[in-house]
């Protein structure tokens, strides 16, 4: 992905004030009007076209979030957020149905262009296949789905995927295109009244990407996603579902940025997978929302929840996230093993620095019988954050021969910076395995020093060392993303120490 | 001419006086041995020369190159050709010595205005470096030093040194830990380094190791001073008579 390549390239020095994402696109837009009541969930339905069906969902979530309140198990601490204070649907201006990418606002382009996402590489644009002999592996393909503010505004490749029988398209479209299937599958994993960020999201979000496969398809290339927040004041609330049905393969990943700004901007995504029989899920994150500046000023409050469901047997879900952006993380992305022989996974670098709060982690609920599941989990803390695991591992009585691994490893850099392991066990049969390791360490001053003395400054010692500490994560990632998550690794460390 | 000057250096660590006003003059071209008992702050004045963080100079200078090294921060220190071998190797798990070695060697040469190594050109050298080391290339994709034997780290060492082309290289107990073989192929590859512009402080306890790198000039030191400097026959002597008769008052 060569053009991911250059834009990281371009970054060079920068310190956390100089958020790499930091601008903004100047283009029009239609907004909701601010606030939130029955009337904003009307409008925002109404500007997509909304079946009557869509809107009664999400007027009973609504409803229902009403009588819901924040929560606040989590460590983390920020002032209340004004929930009628914000505006819940921004599309960029003039908001026609987009067919070709030519057709976009080519500010947005230039946006994109800046964010190193490839939307404008030819193959892409052209959408069209490389001739034999030509497959770089360099520049496999990837479909993209990008997220501008509340809108989806491309989808590139689609005419390929659907050759394979692939959807993929912004989930407003599979809404009015696909029905059947998402009303079968919306709310299966996480129902509407299931925790107060994701019954907001059921009530008022504006777009997000939609994938199925096809029993027994291999998804024939990566499939991607990129938010961007730009508008001052707008929460963005996407919805992700994917459905793998029984023996189809696909690996989904999704990026995220947001411009710097001094006031807080809120983000509660909701993702949901089903992996029927036989079929694999991959889903990887690369996070990096603006964190806030060196004092804690501004910053994205990142409220996701993201659960898979292995509704099959031999089914498989796989979580890998790389977090280094937000203010705030709450984010505990679940695997729910119900088919029998289903396993999940959740691989998982999470770095703080600055005044940044994360508390993050997963469940694996073991429902079906010799379930299994996996978790590596690398936490990273410097300057003055706090970095919190969280994970909970439960196995039901009828989940005989369940098994569950967990590894937790802590780094911390510099001693303002705290790092916690809150892991929560319960087996309620016998025959359950789980294995609990945790590690907690400060990184070594003679380990620096030598990387310091072979010529590496102290922050790309740093870097470096972060990355060794990574690495099993790392390598779970696709392997043009693991490329660009250890820069932004290194880049999200810079000014971490001295 | 001279390389590196120590001029009455007084160094302390944590409030305690280690180096008491130490001088040490080495000229290009030169192979130095410091020999000491335990604690008289060998190892310190190697640190210091690197530019390790927790020491304070107090008083003295110390010149590379005519340059007053204690300016310098340690990188550049490095990409300006001091190398020190150290003599506790650390462990860097996950980072492949192939990548380290390249990294490392990419910055020192960024620093000097150089153009990186191709990937090519790399591999060949390090190929070669390794071959003469008797290090086989199953090593170096292991994360630098992680389960190497400590015969294997020093030998790792000793491949940096070859590889970056320091003009002044420190050699803190190379010889520690290595069988008489791993000596001598160890020693083989310093040798084969030393050159009328480079020079080498060899910091030792035996006499051994001088048998194999042979040095101009024979320090030893006591307390945190030089208290005694000669010809090749110095090593000789204590391997003799022990340093008690050396021990600075
Ligand atoms: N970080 C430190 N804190 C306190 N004392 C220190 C520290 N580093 C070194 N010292 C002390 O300084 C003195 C000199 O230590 P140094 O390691 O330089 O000795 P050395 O000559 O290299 O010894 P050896 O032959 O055992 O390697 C010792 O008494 C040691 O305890
Ligand atoms: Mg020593």
């Amino acid at each position: 992905m060569p053009a991911v390549q250059e834009t990281v390239e371009r970054v060079k020095r920068i310190d956390v004030d100089q958020y790499r994402y930091g601008f903004e696109t100047l283009i029009e837009s239609d907004k909701a009007p601010k606030g939130l009541s029955e009337e904003t969930v009307k409008f925002i339905s109404e500007k997509k076209n909304e079946p009557a069906w869509m809107l009664q969902w999400r007027l009973e979530a609504y409803r229902r979030w009403l009588t819901m309140t924040e929560p606040t198990w989590a460590r983390v601490d920020y002032p209340k957020i004004d929930f009628q204070d914000l505006y819940y649907y921004s599309a960029p201006k003039p908001k026609k149905t987009i067919s070709s990418l030519d057709e976009i606002d080519p500010e947005i382009l230039k946006t994109y262009e800046k964010l190193g996402i490839p939307l404008r590489e030819v193959a892409m644009l052209e959408g069209v296949e490389p001739k034999v002999g030509e497959e770089d592996p360099a520049r496999r393909k990837i479909a993209v789905d990008a997220v501008f503010d509340s809108v989806s505004v491309a989808t590139t490749f689609k005419a390929e995927l659907k050759k394979a029988g692939v959807i993929f398209m912004p989930i407003s479209e599979a809404i009015r295109e696909h029905p059947e299937l998402v009303q079968k599958y919306l709310g299966s994993v996480v129902p509407t009244s299931d925790n107060f960020y994701a019954t907001l999201n059921s009530a008022v979000f504006s777009d997000g990407s939609f994938v199925y496969v096809p029993p027994g398809v291999r998804c024939p290339m990566e499939l991607s996603t990129y938010f961007r927040i730009n508008e001052r004041n707008t929460g963005q609330f996407e919805r992700t579902l994917i459905i793998a049905d029984k023996g189809s393969y696909v690996s989904y990943l999704e990026g995220c940025t947001a411009p710097q700004r001094d006031e807080n901007q809120l983000h509660a995504a909701v993702v949901e997978l089903v992996a029927h029989d036989d079929a694999e899920i991959k889903y990887s994150t690369v996070q990096n929302w603006y964190p806030g500046n060196s004092e804690g000023k501004g910053g994205i409050y990142n409220f996701v929840t993201k659960r898979g469901d292995c509704r099959g047997d031999r089914s498989k879900i796989s979580w890998t996230q790389v977090e280094t952006g937000s203010a705030i993380t709450w984010k505990y992305p679940s695997c729910i093993l119900r088919g029998d022989n289903s396993s999940g996974e959740f691989y998982s670098i999470a770095i703080s620095n600055g005044y940044q709060q994360v508390d993050s982690g997963t469940k694996m609920i073991h429902l079906g019988k010799n379930t299994s599941s996996r978790i590596i989990s690398k936490g990273i803390a410097a300057g003055k954050s706090q970095n919190t695991y969280r994970g909970l591992v439960t196995a039901h009585r009828k989940a005989t021969g369940a098994r569950n691994f967990t590894a937790c490893d802590s780094l911390l850099i510099g001693d303002k910076c705290g790092a916690h392991t809150v892991p929560y066990i319960e087996a309620k049969n016998s025959s359950a395995t789980f294995e609990h390791e945790a590690t907690t360490s400060k990184i070594s001053e003679d380990v620096l020093f030598y990387c310091i003395q072979r010529g590496l400054s102290q922050e790309e010692a740093v870097g470096l060392v972060v990355n060794g500490f990574v690495k099993d994560v790392l390598q779970q990632l696709p392997m043009e993303f693991a490329v660009e998550a250890q820069k932004l690794i290194s880049i999200s460390l810079e000014g971490s120490v001295g | 001419m001279a390389l590196l000057e120590v001029k009455d250096l007084k160094v302390r660590v944590e409030e305690r006086e280690i180096l008491h006003g130490l001088t040490l003059t080495v000229n290009e071209g030169e192979v130095h041995a410091i020999m000491g008992p335990n604690g008289s702050g060998k190892s310190t004045l190697s640190h210091v020369i690197a530019g390790k963080p927790g020491y304070e100079v107090t008083d003295g200078q110390i010149l590379f190159k005519g340059e007053d090294l204690l300016e310098m921060a340690p990188e550049e220190r490095a990409a300006k050709g001091v190398f020190l071998a150290f003599q506790y190797p650390v462990e860097i798990p996950g980072v492949a010595t192939m990548n380290f070695l390249r990294t490392a060697l990419n910055a020192q040469r960024k620093a000097r205005g150089e153009d990186e190594y191709s990937t090519p050109d790399f591999l060949k050298k390090v190929r070669e470096v390794s071959k003469s080391l008797n290090i086989p290339q199953d090593m170096l994709k292991r994360g630098v030093n992680v389960g190497f034997s400590g015969g294997e780290k020093k030998r790792n060492e000793v491949l940096q040194m070859a590889l970056f082309e320091p003009s002044l290289c420190i050699l803190d107990e190379m010889d520690s830990g290595l069988d008489i073989d791993a000596l001598r192929i160890a020693a083989d590859g310093v040798n084969a380094l030393r050159s009328p512009k480079r020079a080498m402080v060899v910091i030792t306890h035996y006499q051994r190791l001088l048998n194999y790198i042979v040095p101009d000039v024979v320090h030893v030191m006591s307390k945190g001073r030089v208290v005694k400097s000669g010809g090749k026959e110095l090593a000789l002597e204590l391997e003799a008579s022990g340093y008690t008769q050396f021990e600075a008052a």
